[in-house]
């Protein structure tokens, strides 16, 4: 085994580099994902290495990126999409949720967009707005979509392979604040042995409450989770790893035992996953909870200027905070 | 260029409202458009026009009988429909709107296939590789990017640069033109030179929303900002139609990049079932549309050049009707779905929740009693 200490931003440009090898139908567009490597370097140096015609340099239209792409998916090709930054994806929101969303039900099977659109979301980055945004619920609500984010490198490098590598067009939400968190990955492991792409992951075992988190958060959660054990809580913290579906079942496996759940995103909390999550626990493990479920997200507003967003951001002590609300029901 | 009736700035015409046939048509870049027909193939031309004209109105009765939901009518455009369609090599990928049944016949496809859509009992559900015609898209203007993308493909597997190569045709309308998604994809077409067609018909409507609601400017010189030829023929005329269409798809497929045409043409009836034209166009208008229609013109045309007499135009008519009354009594057939097939085909490697769903959706419709589901 040859696991390497990666970031995750380096682990989704090794993975992405895997796929291109892979499958010579792989073809990676975008603006600035061919000689600059993309904003965040994501797509570092893959044009050099397979071609202006797998690592293609778009003109900027974002709808015009997902647009060809459904063509060029009807051609037998897989394309991988970059929107560079969240705010940015709405130009192309009817492509995706008209077109990409829908293409295998019209067709009644026939058509299959084996599409992934990656989007760099989330704050915390000190950035301009637009650069900062959570849009995930959006497309979570939209049939036809799968929804995945990773959390770590290990997950990005494997997911973003899955995610490609599957038939299901899939919106890719990579959280960008740990693009430069690091960890172990086993880049020359076999994709047939990654953990599941739709299963949610028991990343701290606990036993008085659970904390539900994906992306960026499930650091906040995790830091939230041993600042509780100081104080004699043990909390479990789950990572969603997939937004649509849901892997419920792990999710209620773990309220009934614990009795107590809190959702985490940096979203706003108004009509999103956090409500969603709330209801079908509500509804599942009624009479397992302690407490009701709640949520800790960002306000419903649209996202602040930099210098307040760790004002917006759920931190460790909102976590906290949320926790001791729980235990005081 | 432009015969009878053209509009300011004139247009590829080779056959005038009278049925005159014009040799040959030169623009203004120096190329020639002609065609060279057997008396076979003027015939078969105008056999197509019928059949595609007695459809649509098979259609339209269909509708104001309550057996369809909507209906959106080609009539008045099937000279642009016909002539663009046939001119596509078998190995040539459409992609149409909602209106192309006309193109859609001339693919030898099954008529029927559209009335799932209209008649409410499926969303479409063609193989569009199989039949090298793309679903129906209702949203205006974004099949023209997946035209683009799936032309780039084309690039990329090297399949332009000779006469077996593949081109592609976008379909699209007038109202299309002031989409972003339709901009994004000329400017696509011309950054990657993509082998394709933008074929757009310009029926002078977008719902009531007139032409120059859209542009002040002919919507063929729209092209001339992306970098690639404009061409506007006469949308009535099924030669130029075919001419035209023919050439830019070969340009395509030799290398030379995209064209866009516009086909300058009239919805003679409503935008779909639903609407009024009355309330929004004077009936004059329609009656010197009247006056250049495609079928009357090729008709005229095949008389005075005795390619057809009154037992052959009969027989066509004929042929038309039984075509489309086999074709009524097979919509009146077409079954409604199953209510739990609604949730079939929603991902291809399916998804829990959904099937969770569908389970409860089963056991719910079971617990009725005598029901069959």
């Amino acid at each position: 085994m040859m696991a390497e200490t990666i970031t995750i931003g380096k682990a989704l440009n090794h993975g992405l580099r895997r796929s291109l090898e892979h499958d010579s139908k792989v073809v990676i567009m975008g603006e600035d994902v061919g000689k600059l490597g993309g904003v965040f370097r994501i797509t570092d140096g893959l044009q050099k290495d397979f071609g202006e015609d797998r690592v293609i340099d778009t003109p900027l239209a974002e709808a015009g990126i997902v647009g060809t792409a459904v063509g060029l998916a009807i051609r037998g090709y897989r394309p991988v999409c970059e929107i560079q930054f969240d705010g940015f994806v709405f130009p192309a929101y009817n492509q995706i949720v008209a077109q990409v969303a829908k293409m295998f039900y019209r067709s009644k099977g026939k058509v299959r967009l084996p599409i992934v659109i990656r989007i760099p979301y989330g704050g915390g980055i000190g950035a301009v707005e637009h650069h900062s945004e959570s849009p995930e619920a959006y497309f979570s609500h939209t049939p036809g979509l799968k929804v995945v984010t990773c959390s770590n490198p290990a997950d990005a490098y494997w997911m973003i392979q899955q995610a490609i590598r599957s038939d299901d067009p899939i919106v890719f939400f990579e959280p960008k604040r740990r693009y430069w968190e690091k960890g172990e990955v086993d880049l020359d492991g076999d994709l047939a042995g990654a953990y599941p792409l739709h299963e949610a992951r028991v990343v701290r075992e606990g036993t008085d409450a659970t904390l539900l988190a994906y992306g960026p958060m499930v650091r906040t959660a995790l830091d939230a989770a041993t600042a509780a054990a100081e104080d004699g809580r043990n909390l479990e913290v789950i990572d969603l790893r997939t937004l649509s579906p849901v892997d419920y079942e792990k999710i209620y496996s773990s309220v009934r035992r614990t009795g107590r759940a809190v959702v985490v995103h940096e979203a706003p909390g108004n009509i999103g996953l956090g409500a969603e999550l709330a209801a079908r626990i509500t509804e599942h493990c009624f009479y397992s909870l302690e407490a009701p479920v709640l949520r800790v997200t960002g306000y419903d507003i649209p996202y602040p200027a930099a210098r307040v967003e760790e004002e917006y951001l759920p931190d460790l002590d909102r976590v906290l905070d949320a926790v001791d609300r729980s235990f005081g029901w | 260029m432009g015969g009878a009736d053209a509009p300011a700035g004139g247009f590829v015409q080779l056959l005038t409202p009278d049925g005159e046939r014009i040799d040959s048509v030169t623009t203004a870049d120096g190329t020639t458009y002609s065609v060279d027909f057997t008396d076979d193939e003027y015939r078969e031309l105008y056999r197509d026009l019928v059949t595609v004209r007695r459809l649509d109105a098979e259609a339209t009765a269909l509708q104001r009988q309550g057996e369809l939901g909507i209906w959106a009518s080609l009539l008045g455009q099937e000279a642009a429909q016909v002539g663009s369609g046939r001119a596509m090599r078998p190995q040539d990928m459409a992609f149409p709107t909602y209106r192309e049944h006309g193109v859609l016949y001339t693919r030898g496809i099954d008529p029927i296939m559209p009335f799932g859509l209209f008649r409410g009992v499926d969303q479409g559900g063609w193989d569009a590789n199989e039949h090298r015609f793309n679903g129906y898209t209702i949203v205006i203007g974004s099949q023209t990017l997946h035209a683009t993308g799936y032309a780039m493909g084309v690039t990329m597997d090297g399949k332009t640069g000779g006469p077996d190569g593949e081109a592609v045709i976008a379909y699209f309308g007038d109202g299309a033109t002031s989409q972003g998604e339709v901009n994004e994809a000329f400017v696509w077409a011309g950054v990657f030179h993509a082998p394709m067609v933008f074929f757009c018909q310009n029926n002078q409507y977008a719902i009531s929303e007139p032409l120059e609601r859209q542009t002040r400017i002919p919507l063929y010189r729209r092209a001339a900002g992306y970098g690639f030829p404009g061409v506007r023929i006469d949308g009535n005329d099924v030669l130029a139609s075919f001419a035209v269409t023919r050439a830019a798809l070969d340009n395509a497929r030799n290398g030379q990049g995209p064209t866009l045409i516009e086909a300058y043409t009239y919805r003679m009836g409503a935008h779909t079932s639903s609407d009024d034209p009355t309330r929004y166009r004077i009936a004059s208008e329609v009656e010197s549309w009247k006056a250049k229609d495609p079928i009357s013109r090729l008709r005229a045309f095949l008389a005075k050049q005795q390619l057809g007499d009154d037992a052959f135009f009969d027989e066509v008519d004929e042929a038309a009707k039984k075509l489309a009354l086999d074709l009524r009594e097979r919509v009146l057939a077409m079954p409604d779905p199953q209510p739990v097939s609604m949730f079939d085909h929603v991902y291809p490697n399916g998804s829990p929740e959904l099937e969770a769903q569908r389970a409860q959706f089963a056991a719910y419709h079971a617990s009725f009693e005598g029901s069959d589901h």
